[in-house]
C-alpha cells in the first residue's frame, strides 16, 4: 500500500472510495484509509477534486 | 437500541431518510445509521431541485429553501447565452435548498413515523448467512456492535461499500464520475432568479460550472468534470481560476467537495436481503448530475418493496426484484436517455457546443417544450441527430418525460 492522502486537503467526500478498483479505501468518518489490497494504480489520486492524494509506486 | 430489527438503513441522506420513512409508516420496526456526526453536513451538492418532483415527497419549507429560481441561463464557450424558463429547464432548478437542514428535517420526517436513528455509527460490514444479507456490522464510538435485520438498504452514497460487501460490482471508471468542487460564495452579485451554467473545455473540461443562488447575496459556485479529464489539474484548480477572473472581489464562505456518479444505471441494485438506493445505486442523472429526486423516489420504491418482502416472508431477489422493476420503470429510463446524450456531450469540442447555442440564438425558449428544443437542435444540426439517434429510438418508445 503506496497512498498518502494529505488530510489537510482532503474535504473527505468519498469520491476516491467510489473509484478504487479493489475496493481498497474506505472513509471512516472523516478520514480515508487505504488497506492491503491497495495496488497503487492511482486512480483515486486523479480523480480527487482537491488533489489531496499522493500514489508512489 | 435494539439487537434486532425489521429494516437497517445505512446512511441517512435523503433516499435513505425516505426509504426508513416509508418503510416505519407501514409499521416496521427501522433503524437508520448515519456515519457522520451531523446529518447532512458536509455537503456535497449543488443543492438545485426541481420544485414539482420535490412535493411529491415532503412539503416545502422555508426554513430549508434558499432561493426560488424562475430559469436557467446557459452559456457556450464564446459567450452566447441561452436562456430557458422553468418548465423546460429539465426540471432540475427551482429550488436551491439548504441541504444541511433540508436533510435533517427528513431524517426527522422518519424519526417521528418510528425509525431509531444512530449518528456517528458506521457500517463496517454485513452479515451474511446462507447467501441472505441478514443485518449490519457496525461502529458505534469506537465500539463494534453487530444488528440483524430482514433487509438492508445501502443509501451510503458515492463511497458506498454496501453493494460490493453484498457481491454487486459498484465500482466506477473515471469516466464514470465527475469530481466536483464547490464555493459557497458572497459579493457574486448575480440575479437571485436565475440558475447559470458555463459550458467549455477550457474552464470545465467534459462537464460544466454552476452557479445557484442562495439568498441574501450569496451563491453556490460550483464545478463538475469528468473523472477521465481530472489529474494534471484537479476540479478545484479549474474552479479558482473561474471565480478569480469572474468574481475577484467575492469572498468564500464554504467549501464543499463531492463526486457525482454518472455511469449511468447498473446492471443490479438487490441482492437476498439487500437494495441499494440512490448515490450507492449509481441513480443520478448523467447528463444533470442530479440525484436527490431520484434517490427520494428509489428509496420511497425500496421502503414499500421492503415491507412487501417481509410481510410475504420472502426476502430473496425474487421478490426484491419488484423494487429493481419499479426504479427502472420510474426512472431509469431518463437515466438511460442522459446517458446517451452525456457520452455525446463529453467528447464535443468548444466549437461545437458554440455552435449548437448559436443555432438556438434566436428561438423564444419560455414558449417552447423541451420536445421543441430538441427538434430545434436537431434541425440545426443533423450530425447531433445522427449522434442521438438511439435516444430518438427511446423517445418514440417510451415518450420524452425529463421532468425530473
Amino acid at each position: 500500500m503506496a497512498i498518502k492522502v494529505n488530510k489537510f486537503k482532503c474535504g473527505y467526500c468519498g469520491a476516491c472510495v467510489s473509484v478504487c478498483p479493489p475496493g481498497a479505501l474506505e472513509l471512516v468518518e472523516t478520514w480515508i484509509e487505504a488497506d492491503d489490497n491497495c495496488t497503487s494504480c492511482g486512480m483515486c489520486a486523479k480523480i480527487c477534486p482537491v488533489g489531496a492524494i499522493e500514489v508512489s509506486r | 437500541m435494539k439487537d434486532q430489527y425489521d429494516i437497517i438503513v445505512i446512511g441517512a441522506g435523503p433516499g435513505g431518510s425516505i426509504a426508513a420513512k416509508t418503510a416505519a409508516e407501514k409499521g416496521l420496526s427501522v433503524l437508520m445509521i448515519e456515519k457522520r456526526q451531523e446529518i447532512g453536513d458536509p455537503v456535497r451538492c449543488a443543492e438545485g431541485v426541481s420544485k414539482v418532483w420535490l412535493r411529491k415527497h415532503i412539503e416545502p419549507d422555508h426554513r430549508w429553501i434558499c432561493a426560488d429560481v424562475k430559469g436557467s441561463r446557459i452559456f457556450s464557450p464564446d459567450g452566447s447565452m441561452i436562456e430557458m424558463a422553468e418548465e423546460i429547464a429539465g426540471g432540475e432548478v427551482g429550488y436551491v435548498l439548504e441541504r444541511k437542514l433540508f436533510d435533517r428535517a427528513l431524517a426527522c420526517e422518519s424519526a417521528k413515523a418510528g425509525a431509531d436513528i444512530m449518528v456517528k455509527t458506521r457500517a463496517t460490514g454485513l452479515i451474511i448467512e446462507d447467501g441472505f444479507v441478514k443485518g449490519v456490522k457496525l461502529m458505534h464510538l469506537g465500539e463494534e456492535k453487530q444488528i440483524r435485520s430482514k433487509v438492508v438498504i445501502g443509501a451510503d452514497g458515492i463511497e458506498s461499500k454496501v453493494g460490493r460487501w453484498a457481491g454487486i460490482d459498484t465500482s466506477l471508471k473515471p469516466r464514470d464520475i465527475e469530481t466536483c468542487a464547490q464555493f459557497l460564495m458572497s459579493g457574486t452579485a448575480i440575479d437571485q432568479n436565475y440558475c447559470y451554467f458555463y459550458l467549455g473545455n477550457e474552464i470545465a473540461p467534459s462537464g460544466y460550472i454552476w452557479v445557484f443562488p442562495k439568498g441574501q447575496g450569496l451563491a453556490n459556485v460550483g464545478i463538475g468534470i469528468l473523472g477521465s479529464k481530472s489529474g494534471k489539474k484537479h476540479a478545484i484548480d479549474y474552479l479558482k481560476e473561474f471565480v478569480g477572473k469572474k468574481y475577484p472581489d467575492a469572498k468564500i464562505l464554504e467549501i464543499d467537495v463531492g463526486g457525482v456518479p454518472v455511469s449511468g444505471s447498473i446492471e443490479r441494485t438487490i441482492a437476498n436481503g439487500l437494495m441499494l438506493v440512490g448515490d450507492a445505486a449509481r441513480q443520478s442523472d448523467p447528463i444533470t448530475g442530479g440525484g436527490i429526486i431520484n434517490a427520494m423516489e428509489a428509496g420511497k420504491m425500496a421502503g414499500e418493496v421492503a415491507f412487501e418482502a417481509i410481510s410475504k416472508n420472502d426476502v430473496s431477489t425474487a421478490t426484491l426484484g419488484l423494487y429493481e422493476k419499479k426504479w427502472r420503470h420510474k426512472i431509469g429510463m431518463d437515466i438511460d436517455n442522459s446517458l446517451i446524450v452525456k457520452d455525446i456531450f463529453v467528447d464535443f469540442s468548444d466549437k461545437e457546443i458554440d455552435s449548437l447555442a448559436h443555432s438556438l440564438e434566436d428561438v423564444n425558449f419560455s414558449s417552447m417544450s423541451l420536445l421543441d428544443l430538441l427538434y430545434a437542435l436537431f434541425k440545426a444540426n443533423k450530425k447531433l441527430l445522427w449522434d442521438l439517434r438511439v435516444l430518438f429510438k427511446n423517445v418514440v418508445k417510451y415518450e420524452l418525460d425529463f421532468e425530473r
